[in-house]
């Protein structure tokens, strides 16, 4: 069991004064986690005062993957839903961002919101098709409603049809914020545009994984826990597990849709073969998740920064290193089906983000701080 | 009025008929005992009464209800807790996670109301040294006690319990069955498929009877383990 759990604070109230039980889910360990990830994440705020505008583009990479890749966890490694079709958010948040700048001129910070309920709506009608499939043939489903996506895309010959289109320069010189950073910082232009999406993209991570957290140790986070462990069973338990799927499905579809138009953004240029692509947003994606840890918060992020260090070591190599990739994440499966982190975390018992709620005996703190009851 | 109340239901997968037009009612407060050859379709039978398998035809009414066209999950809701055969545990879960998923959804309560009510059923079902391992941790007996728990913490007015006192010694039988009346003595009402007869027989009110998807017999256990029907098929018995 692990060793580290701390007496307080206890997370539940049982309240009553017979009660005889109390409930914890947070350790010391997190606790110290937790104060030493907000402080991490402050400090990685002041990165674009400091640091070189590659090193800026390459955490802005890293923090839209691991957006990505923590949806696709929510997705496939609690509510069972193995989908390879997430570039259809990618590319529909994507594309919305562009249409709603260079077509109707809104503000691309806005747009990049709206871009993000698009995907959503998105994935109201893709989810009532694709939940009548299970398993494999779900998975395959998604694929091809994606692919079908990228085909209608390539057929707006507004937004350039097969071959793409680029934002306006001034479009993104006039977004919001961008003048004042210009101003007070005495940044250039694209050096401002990189600082303000990194900053939203940090925002947006933050967003994501403290939802998630929250999510997972809530009584849903349970509920949807127990479905990924026993769906019949769960139903059987009176656990609505349809909607807890269905209303992943569209939570990750609007994340997904915010991450893309943001990614898109930042690349300033679309094409429906890169923003629609199976390879970038759904096989690097789940190579993340899958070496890092599927079912854990923590995973992904060991994840991310394995596939970041490999695709900078190894990308000259092409082909031979899509094969590598494919090739680690099977034997990753095959003998360790957690990932790096579940080794690290069975071997010493840690966890980040603890969610297991622990039963321990005794009445609870909370309400005994005058002395003892009778 | 009935708490549960089938009438002519009927079941097939594929040529294999599970049940055919079978009809029973059980009274508020009974305990009625399930018994009949592996195979006959006494797990269908659960299946059909929870919603796990849908009905070919014929009406399942529950609490005064048709439920029929009801889910799982919304007979759960209404008050009907289970058990699997097989046990189904939630196995990443904790033991105390697994009663929190049914006590939180099955009872619709908030997580800090039943952590007492959970612990006790532990108590009850001698879990709760196992509390906080996690349930694909546990030996197959302990499994299927926590099927019991989990039913349990639904806080059901219904309990369908599929043989959960196989391979049990005479000293955690007796246990079984003690709690199994003290649920019972609450107004309870019970369905217990189970081939372990001393122990069916300390609860059951009525036996039912089921071979071949069909009902062939319900009533006092004494006359249904005296009738010749039953000795021949059941018991495998020339009379
Ligand atoms: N989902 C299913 N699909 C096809 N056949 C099934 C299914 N479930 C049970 N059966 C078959 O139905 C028959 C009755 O099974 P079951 O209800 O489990 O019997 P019992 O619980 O009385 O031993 C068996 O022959 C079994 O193989
Ligand atoms: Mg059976």
């Amino acid at each position: 069991m692990v060793a580290n759990r701390e007496a307080s604070p206890p997370t539940t109230a049982a309240g009553a004064s017979g009660s005889r039980w109390r409930v914890e889910t947070r350790t010391t360990l997190s606790t110290a986690f937790g104060i030493v990830a907000i402080a991490a994440m402050l400090l990685l705020a002041l990165t674009p005062f400091f640091a070189s505008r590659g090193v800026v583009q390459d955490l802005f990479f890293i923090l839209t993957m691991l957006v990505l890749a923590q949806n696709w966890n929510l997705l496939a490694g609690y509510a069972g839903l193995i989908s390879v079709g997430q570039q259809l958010f990618v590319g529909c948040g994507a594309y919305a961002l562009f249409s709603f700048v260079i077509l109707l001129g809104l503000d691309p910070l806005l747009a990049v919101l709206l871009s993000g309920v698009f995907a959503a709506l998105v994935s109201v009608p893709t989810a009532f098709f694709a939940f009548r499939l299970h398993g494999p043939y779900f998975a395959i489903g998604t694929w091809v409603i994606a692919e079908v996506g990228r085909l209608l895309f390539a057929q707006w010959k507004a937004l350039g049809g097969g071959t793409g289109t680029s934002l306006p320069r001034d479009a993104t010189r006039d977004m919001i914020g961008i003048g004042f950073l210009k101003e007070t910082l005495g940044l250039k232009s694209a050096a401002a545009v990189d600082a303000l999406t990194f900053w939203v993209a940090l925002i947006l991570l933050a967003a994501t994984m403290g939802t998630m957290y929250r999510l997972l140790r809530s009584r849903n986070g349970l509920g949807l826990a127990a479905v990924r462990d026993n769906e019949v069973a769960a139903r059987a338990l009176g656990v609505d597990a349809m909607r807890m799927k269905a209303t992943v499905y569209v939570v990750t579809a609007f994340l997904t849709g915010i991450t893309g138009a943001l990614t898109y953004l930042q690349k300033a240029r679309i094409s429906p073969e890169a923003a629609f692509s199976l390879t970038d947003w759904t096989a690097y994606i789940i190579f993340i998740v899958v070496i890092g840890g599927i079912g854990t918060i923590e995973g992904p992020i060991v994840g991310v920064i394995v596939f970041f260090l490999m695709q900078n070591a190894l990308s000259s190599y092409g082909s031979w290193y899509l094969l590598l990739m494919g090739a680690l994440a099977i034997v990753t499966m095959l003998f360790a089906p957690r990932g790096l982190w579940g080794l690290a975390s069975d071997r010493t018992g840690i966890e980040l983000f603890p969610v297991r709620r622990i039963l321990k005996r005794g009445p609870n703190h909370q309400g005994t701080k005058g002395g003892p009851h009778g | 009025m009935p708490i549960l109340e089938l009438e002519t239901v009927s079941k097939s997968f594929g040529a294999l008929v599970v049940a055919e037009k079978i009809g029973f009612s059980v009274e508020p407060g009974e305990a009625l005992g399930v018994i009949g050859p592996n195979g006959a379709g006494k797990s269908t039978l659960f299946n059909l009464i929870n919603g796990n398998i849908g009905v070919a035809s014929g009406i399942v009414k529950f609490d005064g209800r048709d439920v029929t066209h009801l889910s799982p999950m919304q007979r759960c809701l209404a008050g009907m807790g289970r058990t699997f055969q097989i046990p189904q545990p939630f196995e990443r879960l904790t033991v105390y996670e697994n009663l929190l998923v049914s006590a939180a959804f099955g009872a619709a309560k908030s997580e800090h109301e039943v952590a007492d009510a959970c612990a006790n059923i532990l108590e009850e079902t001698g879990l709760i040294d196992r509390a906080n391992d996690p349930a694909g941790s546990l030996s197959l007996l302990q499994r299927k006690r926590l099927e019991l728990a989990r039913a349990l913490a639904t806080q059901p007015k219904l309990l369908l319990l599929d043989e959960i006192a196989g391979g049990l010694t005479e000293g955690e039988c007796n246990q079984l069955v003690a709690t199994i009346r003290r649920v019972h003595q609450k107004g309870i009402s019970i369905i217990w498929i189970e081939h372990v007869l001393h122990a069916l027989n300390s609860v059951a009110e009525r036996l039912l009877v089921l071979n071949f998807g069909r009902v062939i017999g319900i009533g006092q256990p004494a006359e249904i383990m005296a009738s010749r029907e039953v000795r021949e098929i059941y018991l495998g018995m020339e009379v």
